[in-house]
């Protein structure tokens, strides 16, 4: 069992956006003094999770002690390993999208950009609430904020598009939400204590094997929409109607990555995997997820819209990180915790091209997009990158998290489930090489010439492809993600990966 | 020595500003407001005192003019009642504040009647909570209740029909809860409720005792509006000024559902009737019914204020289904709703008088783009529909927690299951109406312009509601802990806590 330590950090990553929110809206008509605010609370935010990583390494948790909110449940902020893998992960993509955002809405001109900006940092102080509770309780209030703060970044637009999208997007999301009161509830009332614990704190002993299971399907149905698990996926393709910043940081980082933590969170820490083997459920998850991750990445193939095959993509690399957890031997979890990490840095780098290409050329579809890479070769190049790395290409990241994935389907014997790893990195190349072949090797003469994007936006992406490559080759270097990842797998499975 | 004295005292203020409202009125309209807002913040601090005098010494009971009960008229006041007499001046206070400019503009010429009239109703409600007297409990009902119809009926051209149907609906109730007291009058010989109480053991299975009960929950019934007697509520709701649907809404019905909770399980014993008749339950699923039909209705108005007065009538619904249910968790979670769903609705009625201000209107459309024009009253607006769909950690959110846990506690499932999902039906008719707000119009609509925030002594009550649910959430336990779970009938957390909770 780690080390407590009292420490405030925690409360103020999580406060320090919300601080900025009003200074925010209050600098609204002066358009630098407003951008510095969220500047200033992303290098804040960064670097208050930064000066948490040594104790992380030490196994230190930070706690920061708060007040009873409910009777027996305290309102809990307690940083595990698996919390800080994922603040970490966010807030320092928090930094980057900031950067790349303000160079996306003035390029774009998008309107209401005051509302855009205070919304973002409301979510992103969600997203780091999810990732350091310490109870199911305090989970579910940072859940429910999230939902409730990415609305506006959905509805951004106003288009007929955006407000479908948003209501689809409250559509699938509320009733998961409630979902997730019911299972917290019941928590509540059958155990009293709902703080995590690697390895879980429900047991067999608490209901019949039905119950347990309806409440394990309830529970998947409240995380499994924001991870996109099939047949709860379909607000993500139509969330893609939002700035391309919004996709980029939300629905390829905090808003989906903030469903598969709480995959891990309930599979690891609240049923946990010997309950989990007991009532005989985690084959069928790992089936949905095999069977979302191959039909994702087939439906992704058909999709011309850039943004769209990149939601398709995302479907299908979050079911590999909830395949990952359904397996609940090691190398599995070590794989699905390197891949939420990984997964992250390759997918805001697809990501933040798409956005780049579109504020320049005002091209969403990839069949107009012939030759582009020529004129903008250090966008492309970034594509590229990220587009190995997915397909699971050694020497980028993608591969690293992917070999421990296959190696944890061999340790569960299910060696099916490593074909389907296999067959989905090929569907992967299918789906992105012809968009790499497209933008570099054709030619089209009738282009204007366009050029790259602002700064603002090919250095972020340029950042995150670099770091997919760097965690590639040494995925120990810097912050020790794999070290982060095994020891979170050993903890919640009893097993050294 | 002025602390013995409470529970008359708190009244004091209130008939004082009654008769002195028209009083100086007569002569200078203007003073009106000034002296009803004194009379307000008086009432405030005793209330608050009288709520910290009973937690610190326990239960108070007032012998009125030193008549020694069952003979003379007993006030009684433990934590349940101080806290709900707490509630209503809040209430009231931050209503008055507002009403200031909004009754000018609204129905103009009506001031004075307007406060005094209010503050006279103020009475009859703080009256219902303090009394320990049954029939004295019916004076101050008729009191609350005839104030009532004259403050609704002064407002739109369709208030006075709305209103005399309120009057005929609840005269009916009214008389319903009298004849009960009649039986148990006979039964007991005795008027205080503590008297009837500790003899109520021996009568449970007499068929008079069982139908003075039936007779109190019909007549509280239709004052609180629960289902299916609320069919006065919304036609009242809807055509009264916004200012008297903004006192009358939050606390009325409450105040009802504070008198039912107290009748039920202090002096009938809820679990003696259980085991004669299924009153419980029965009060149970007329709650769920009301929860699902009322917001089902409202999702289908077009007009910002029947939007709210039929969401009342879910609201009030889950009170009930508190209520029924019996466990402590759950009259837990009807306690705290009592306070939480006053707080939010208020700052939803004081909006919506807002923008009929500001618009001449409260349909829906008048709501379009509305957000930018009156930003500050829109973030306490938008605060409020939040917790009334039960996003976490707004107070509304935990109300319903503490139902759940309460339905988990007794194995209701139905009751689990309906007040998990009722926010989705909630949040539809609040997130259609917040996209409305803070986007542009949709094609053929027309966006709200040229329009400003009202006065400020108009916007600062809705955002201290708004903040007053944010810190009711957060620090609920504190409410919970200290006052709702003391309050409740020792036997019945005795019961429970051998069970293990």
């Amino acid at each position: 069992m780690d080390q407590l330590i009292e420490s405030w950090r925690p409360l103020y990553a999580i406060v320090v956006s919300l601080v900025a929110i009003p200074l925010i809206v209050v600098s609204g008509s002066r358009p630098n003094l407003r951008e510095f605010w969220t500047l200033a609370a992303a290098f804040a935010k960064a670097g208050l999770v930064l000066s948490m990583l040594p104790w992380v390494l030490n196994g230190v948790q930070p706690y920061s002690r708060l007040w009873e909110i409910t009777p027996g449940v305290e309102l809990s902020l307690r940083v595990d390993t698996l919390g800080y893998v994922f603040a970490l992960v966010a807030s320092c993509l928090w930094v980057l999208t900031s950067f790349y955002s303000i160079g996306y809405v003035r390029g774009a001109k998008e309107h209401k950009q005051t509302r855009y900006f205070a919304s973002f940092a409301f979510a992103v102080s969600s997203t780091i609430g999810i990732a350091f509770s310490g109870n199911l309780l305090t989970f579910l209030i940072f859940f429910e904020m999230l939902t409730l703060a990415t609305y506006p970044l959905v509805i951004h637009k106003e288009t007929a598009a955006a407000r479908f999208a948003a209501n689809k997007y409250l559509a699938y999301t509320l009733p998961a939400g409630m979902c997730l009161v019911f299972v917290t509830a019941w928590c509540v009332s059958k155990v009293g204590n709902v703080d995590f614990v690697p390895g879980g704190f429900l047991d067999s002993s608490l209901g019949s094997i039905a119950e347990l299971r309806w409440v394990f399907l309830l529970a998947m149905l409240a995380v499994g929409v924001k991870a996109g698990i099939m047949p709860l996926h379909s607000w993500l393709p139509a969330a893609m109607a939002a700035p391309t910043p919004v996709s980029a940081l939300l629905h390829a980082v905090a808003v989906v990555k903030a469903g598969v933590f709480g995959v891990l969170r309930i599979t690891g820490f609240v049923f946990g995997p010997d309950l989990l083997r007991d009532i005989g459920v985690w084959t069928a998850l790992a089936w949905v997820a095999g069977i979302t991750l191959t039909v994702a990445s087939l439906l992704a193939i058909r999709q011309d819209n850039l943004k769209r095959r990149l939601a398709y993509s995302t479907v299908g690399h979050l079911s590999y990180i909830v395949l990952g957890a359904a397996m609940l031997t090691p190398a599995a979890w070590t794989g699905s915790v390197l891949h939420l990490m990984f997964h992250a840095t390759m997918k805001i780098t697809l990501f933040f091209c798409a956005g780049a290409i579109y504020v320049r050329t005002h091209k969403e579809n990839i069949s107009d997009m012939h030759g582009i890479g020529r004129q903008m070769p250090f966008t492309m190049a970034a594509f590229a990158i990220g587009s190995l790395g997915l397909a699971g290409v050694p020497g980028v990241n993608g591969f690293v998290s992917k070999w421990n994935l296959a190696v944890g389907t061999l340790q569960a014997d299910q060696a099916v489930f490593m074909i389907l790893l296999l067959v989905s990195g090929v569907l992967n190349a299918a789906y992105f090489f012809p968009i790499v072949r497209v933008a570099f090797f054709e030619k089209n003469d009738e282009f204007p010439k366009f050029g790259e994007a602002s700064p603002l936006m090919v250095v972020p992406l340029g950042i995150t492809a670099i770091v997919s490559i760097v965690l590639g080759v040494a995925p120990n270097l810097g912050v020790h993600a794999l070290d982060m990842a095994r020891r979170i797998a050993a903890a919640v499975t009893g097993g050294a990966a | 020595m002025i602390d013995a004295h409470l529970p008359i005292l708190v009244l004091i203020p209130l008939f004082l500003g009654a008769v002195l409202v028209p009083a100086v009125g007569m002569s200078r309209r203007s003073l009106a407001y000034p002296t009803a807002l004194l009379s307000l913040a008086a009432t405030l601090g005793l209330a608050w005192r009288q709520l910290v005098v009973v937690m610190d010494s326990g239960t108070i009971r007032y012998r009125v003019a030193g008549w020694e009960p069952p003979y003379g008229i007993e006030l009684y006041v433990d934590l349940l009642s101080a806290f709900v007499v707490l509630i209503i001046a809040v209430i009231a206070m931050l209503v008055v504040v507002y009403a200031g400019s909004a009754v000018k503009r609204e129905i103009p010429g009506q001031e004075v009647g307007f406060f005094s009239v209010m503050l006279i109703m103020l009475i009859g409600l703080n009256g219902m909570v303090l009394t320990g007297d049954l029939f004295n409990l019916y004076v101050f009902f008729e009191v609350s209740s005839l104030s009532g119809y004259a403050l609704m009926a002064v407002g739109g051209r369709k208030a006075p029909v709305a209103a005399f149907r309120y009057l005929i609906l609840g005269t009916v109730g009214a008389s319903c809860y009298l004849m009960g007291v009649g039986y148990l009058y006979v039964l007991t010989g005795s008027l205080n409720m503590m008297d009837v109480a500790s003899l109520a053991p021996q009568l449970s299975e007499n068929p008079a005792f069982l139908i003075s009960a039936v007779l109190m929950v019909v007549g509280l019934g239709l004052k609180m509006a629960l289902f299916p007697m609320h069919l006065w509520l919304p036609d009242a709701y809807t055509y009264a000024s916004s200012t008297a649907t903004a006192i009358i809404a939050p606390v009325m019905t409450k105040v009802s559902a504070y008198v039912l909770i107290r009748m039920l399980y202090f002096v009938y014993g809820m679990e003696r009737l259980e085991t004669v008749i299924p009153l419980g339950s029965v009060i149970t699923w007329l709650g769920l019914t009301g929860v699902v039909v009322g917001s089902i209705m409202a999702i289908a108005q077009k007009d910002a204020k029947r939007m709210l007065a039929y969401s009342s009538v879910a609201q009030v619904a889950y009170i009930g289904v508190g209520i029924g249910l019996g466990t402590p968790l759950a009259l837990v979670g009807a306690l705290l709703h009592v306070m939480n769903h006053a707080a939010m609705k208020c700052c939803l009625f004081l909006v919506t008088g807002s923008v009929f201000r500001q618009t001449g209107s409260t349909r829906l459309d008048s709501f379009n783009g509305i957000g930018r024009r009156m930003p500050l009253t829109f973030l306490g607006f938008t605060v409020a529909a939040l917790a009334m769909v039960g996003i976490p950690p707004t107070n509304g959110f935990f109300s319903k927690w503490y139902l759940v846990l309460g339905g988990l506690q007794k194995d209701a499932w139905a009751v689990v299951i309906v007040v998990v999902f009722s926010g989705l039906l909630t949040g539809a008719y609040f997130f259609r109406l917040l996209a409305r707000i803070y986007t542009k119009p949709t094609d053929g609509q027309v966006e709200t312009t040229a329009i400003g925030e009202p006065p400020p002594a108009m916007v600062a009550p809705v955002l201290l509601l708004a903040a007053m649910l944010l810190l009711l959430g957060l620090f609920n336990h504190w409410v919970v802990g200290n006052i709702i779970e003391p309050a409740l009938p020792a036997a019945l957390t005795e019961r429970f806590s051998q069970a293990g909770f």
